[in-house]
């Protein structure tokens, strides 16, 4: 990697970081109407002194960009504001409910990218008109497929016909290893199902592509035998426009995933930031809001640093 | 154009499907349905019948109409968003691509910092601020989309800027402003086409998740996500609504999807991708 392209590329890291901090910041000050009135709630007897004492608390009399300094620096620094329900900081209920999010999250990539490969891979050497067709309505009904209608689908099934199965919930991996599998399968199996359509679909064109290169007809000519051709030749060049894609689609399950949470009682971000919106407490949605979206663009940027490595071509 | 419709099936089968869906939505009052709001307690939750064809809900409402009618809502939701999202992010695409510049790196930068967002959630921070109703899902899902229609149009823009007849209305002077609508936006017809079908697709299944979520449309309007949402409480005593409404989501975004996928090979032979 020359220094250069490693210069641009975390310049434009930076530069999105700070752009989606702005949008997140600007986000709480364009909800319409009086937030200040709304935050002191149904409960207190709102008055201009109540709301001027909130407004000072909040920093909401000073500046706009003076607003902002306060707050990115804050956030540098870990503080995301505190909750307006509890007054505890947000970060503490964030990092509370994060954990279920990320391992629902990480499973389904594994999954997903995992059995893409051999998917992917097999579609491509079995090429014909029937796995052409077959390819063709599976990917697109695997991407149309709502993931939260699988899921509810699935939740009836195990109620009905396994109903010992305990399929709802979540228990963290610590306490009860088996536990928090079981009620995993699910959710990962709705929740992959997309990125797996997607990406076999992406997996087969990109052997096909490989397929047809000279260092093939090089290996066929030596004698190599299907298996290792297709295996090891083609699937080690298909693997560098997947590996983008995986990364493009960790926003997708993310998003995913704060649906799915809420179909199978997990309660993870999604769960969070729901409640957030329904309580109208900003500092939560906000907090909640920009974590994601920051552990989005860090991935896609370390991807685009893996792929860097694996294609020296792309630095130049 | 029979021949060209009985030559391409494929295309047929998904353009057939896609209109029935979608003159159902359109005619739902004039199809004789159950009023969709119509609450008969005595008949909850029952299955399949010959009075309720897909059976009734938890409040005794008949489920195929409140199916069709959840087609229109989420219809009219979408295509209200994604037109938006067309109309200014196609435009955005075609004045970088055409001026590029200064004026493109900064407004591409400005949709780079949009496209950052995860898109369920960056519509559900727009929801945040204005209040969940079935239009804040609109403008959220037009927001969402705005970046990507813009990246969709400008690549293919910035090739036909290239070519010689852009060159040549340019030579003989004609206006910016007849280049860009009357060179470039023709020549660039079937990839909006084929986009605006496939984002449709992805954009009815935002709005459902969103209306699932309860963000989106709001009871009692019939709404397919909502129906889901409403559904899975009661999914033991009779899972109908649930599955019905699924199916009908399902149907909706396959449709529009195969339908883009379609469009793709017969309206540009070349675009023919090994998928």
């Amino acid at each position: 990697m020359t220094p250069r392209f490693l210069f641009s590329r975390r310049f434009d890291l930076a530069f999105v970081l700070f752009g989606v901090s702005i949008i997140v910041f600007l986000m709480i000050r364009m909800i319409p109407g009086d937030a200040v009135a709304i935050m002191l709630g149904a409960n207190t007897e709102i008055t201009p002194e109540r709301i001027a004492e909130l407004e000072a608390r909040l920093g909401l009399n000073l500046p706009v960009y003076q607003q902002y300094g306060y707050w990115i620096w804050g956030v540098l620094h870990g503080d995301f504001g505190t909750s307006i329900w509890t007054g505890r900081p947000v970060i503490g209920e964030i990092a509370a409910n994060i954990w279920p999010t990320l391992e629902l999250t990480f499973l389904s990539i594994l999954v997903g990218a995992g059995l893409s490969i051999p998917i992917g891979a097999f579609m491509a050497s079995a090429r014909g008109n029937v796995a052409e067709v077959i390819v063709r309505i599976g990917a697109i009904a695997g991407l149309t497929i709502p993931s939260f209608w699988l899921g509810i689908v699935a939740i009836f099934m195990v109620a009905k016909y396994a109903p010992g199965w305990s399929a709802l919930g979540y228990v963290p991996f610590t306490e009860d290893p088996l536990g928090n599998l079981s009620r995993m399968v699910l959710p990962v199996i709705a929740l992959s199902l997309p990125m797996l359509a997607n990406l076999s679909r992406l997996v087969r064109s990109a052997m096909l592509d490989a397929l047809g290169q000279d260092y093939i007809r090089t290996a066929k000519a030596k004698g190599a035998n299907k298996r290792r051709i297709v295996y090891k030749h083609a699937l080690r060049n298909a693997l560098i426009p997947f590996i983008t894609s995986v990364g493009v689609s960790a926003g997708y399950l993310l998003g995913g995933a704060i649906v799915i949470e809420q179909v199978f009682a997990i309660p993870g971000l999604g769960r969070l930031v729901l409640g957030a919106i329904s309580e109208r407490n900003y500092p939560l949605v906000q907090a909640t809001i920009l974590v994601l979206t920051g552990t989005f663009v860090i991935v896609n940027f370390l991807v685009d640093m893996l792929y860097a490595a694996i294609d020296p071509r792309v630095t130049r | 154009m029979l021949t060209f419709l009985k030559r391409n099936k494929l295309f047929t089968f998904a353009l057939g499907f896609v209109i029935l869906q979608v003159l159902l939505a359109l005619f739902a009052p004039l199809l004789g349905l159950q009023d969709p709001y119509y609450q008969v307690m005595v008949q909850r939750m029952k299955g399949p019948n010959a009075l309720n064809w897909l059976g009734t809900d938890q409040l005794g409402r008949d489920v195929l109409a409140r199916i069709i009618h959840g087609y229109r809502t989420s219809l009219m939701t979408c295509v209200t968003a994604v037109t938006l999202a067309l109309v200014v992010g196609g435009t955005i695409g075609l004045l970088t691509a055409y001026y590029r510049g200064w004026f493109d790196r900064i407004v591409m930068r400005l949709m780079d910092i949009v496209f950052a967002f995860p898109i369920l959630l960056l519509a559900i921070g727009v929801i945040a601020v204005l209040g969940p109703n079935i239009w804040s899902a609109a403008i959220a899902i037009a927001i969402v989309y705005t970046p990507i229609f813009a990246r969709l149009l400008r690549g293919p823009a910035l090739v036909i800027c290239e070519s010689e007849y852009v060159m040549g209305a340019r030579a003989i002077g004609a206006s910016d402003f007849r280049i860009i609508f009357l060179h470039l936006l023709p020549n660039l017809v079937s990839v909006v086409l084929v986009q605006t079908s496939i984002l449709l697709s992805a954009a009815i299944l935002v709005e459902a998740s969103l209306s699932f979520l309860g963000l989106g449309a709001q009871p009692p309007t019939p709404s397919l996500g909502l129906m889901l949402s409403e559904g899975r409480n009661f999914l033991l005593l009779s899972p109908w609504p649930a599955v019905f409404a699924g199916f009908a989501i399902l149907f909706l975004s396959f449709g529009f999807n195969l339908l883009g996928d379609a469009l793709r090979d017969t309206l540009d032979p070349r675009l023919k991708t090994e998928n």
